[in-house]
């Protein structure tokens, strides 16, 4: 199985939406999509106080600790997670089995509701994350990188790192 | 694997720090961390037992910049090294774009470093990945202490045909640090261009 994910403008836009949706239909404060990778795929409402690439990288890194201890009692996986704060909640589900959806909630809204709005959009977004991964297992990930794309790197990577 | 975002035009790759027990992968992160510019480097995240050993792993996100319209980010991560740890060593290696096998030099670390190694190849096939698909820099730590195998012995072991690029390296003093992020860095690229 290969793993990469390659996400162009129609579905990005797509899945956008889904997520805006699901913002503004629990009175959420943030939601992020992220590979069960660690990378972030996307992200919708306030992102500011947060530092989105630990959170997205500790997301997958929980999720995939938790889905290890379902394993070890005979579960195939805990398809959602929830913690609770004093102020600030995370609920957690997956997609398509790769990828992750985290609503980051407060007393604005309640559990119940996010519980029930998070299971439609991961629905909604299954579909579109399953055509994406169909059509990287036909074709591989589109090599629609520009040509010079390698040397500009490396002359990056000069830059950055002093050589 | 990598995330191309073509619409946001974002690539986030990652990159895992492999080998042996105390070998110096998390010296390596912090050293890196410690050298770069705040604007391009993101928290180091370390999740490490009270002894400072890593338990899960270390994080540092570096920002490459943008390259050809694309904003290009790395992701480092090392593994646990310790021999017990290795349920959570085969999920950081989930979707590895790139490795780096951090061995040990000193000699009565000589078993430690095929063990993990070996480890490594294991772990990668239950992705059924394999070292010809993901670019792996070994990198031959701690080449400033007395008590070390040469370099060609331990190429014989771990490299014997030579397929790998190598560095030596001090990576408590920052020798070799750079140089071997920047092959592995050079490597995914490749991959994804």
């Amino acid at each position: 199985m290969r793993e990469g994910i390659n996400i162009f403008e129609e579905d990005f836009w797509a899945i956008t939406d889904i997520l805006n949706r699901l913002l503004q239909g629990t009175n959420a404060r943030t939601i992020l999509l992220i590979d069960k990778a660690g990378q972030l795929i996307t992200s919708a409402g306030d992102t500011a106080k947060i530092d989105v690439s630990s959170f997205a990288t500790l997301s997958a890194a929980d999720f995939a600790a938790t889905s290890q201890l379902a394993a070890l009692i005979g579960e195939k996986e805990f398809s959602t997670l929830f913690h609770q704060g004093e102020k600030e909640n995370l609920y957690v589900c997956l997609v398509a089995d790769r990828v992750i959806l985290a609503v980051i909630f407060d007393q604005r809204t309640t559990l119940g509701l996010v519980r029930v709005k998070a299971k439609n959009s991961a629905g909604e977004l299954e579909k579109i994350f399953t055509d994406i991964f169909n059509k990287l297992e036909q074709t591989g990930p589109k090599k629609g990188l520009d040509i010079d794309f390698t040397k500009a790197a490396e002359e990056e990577l000069d830059k950055l790192f002093g050589f | 694997m990598a995330l191309i975002n073509y619409a946001s035009r974002e690539i986030n790759s990652k990159i895992v720090y492999y080998g042996p027990g105390l070998g110096g992968k998390t010296t390596n992160i912090k050293y890196i961390y410690t050298k770069l510019n705040p604007e391009i480097k993101g928290r180091l995240i370390s999740l490490a037992t009270e002894l400072d050993r890593t338990l899960f792993f270390d994080f540092l996100p570096v920002d490459l910049g943008t390259i050809r319209g694309f904003k290009t980010r790395f992701h480092l991560y090392t593994v646990p090294g310790q021999v017990f740890y290795n349920a959570s060593r085969k999920l950081i290696l989930k979707g590895a774009d790139g490795i780096v096998f951090v061995a040990d030099s000193q000699i009565e670390r000589y078993d430690e470093n095929i063990e993990s190694f070996e480890n490594m190849n294991d772990n990668l096939q239950t992705y059924n990945l394999t070292l010809d698909r993901v670019p792996l820099i070994i990198q031959y730590n701690k080449r400033d202490l007395p008590n070390i195998t040469s370099v060609e012995e331990l190429q014989k072991v771990l490299n014997p045909q030579n397929k790998f690029p190598f560095f030596e390296s001090v990576a408590c003093q920052g020798i070799g640090v750079f140089e071997t992020l920047k092959e592995v860095c050079k490597r995914v690229l490749m991959t994804l261009g």
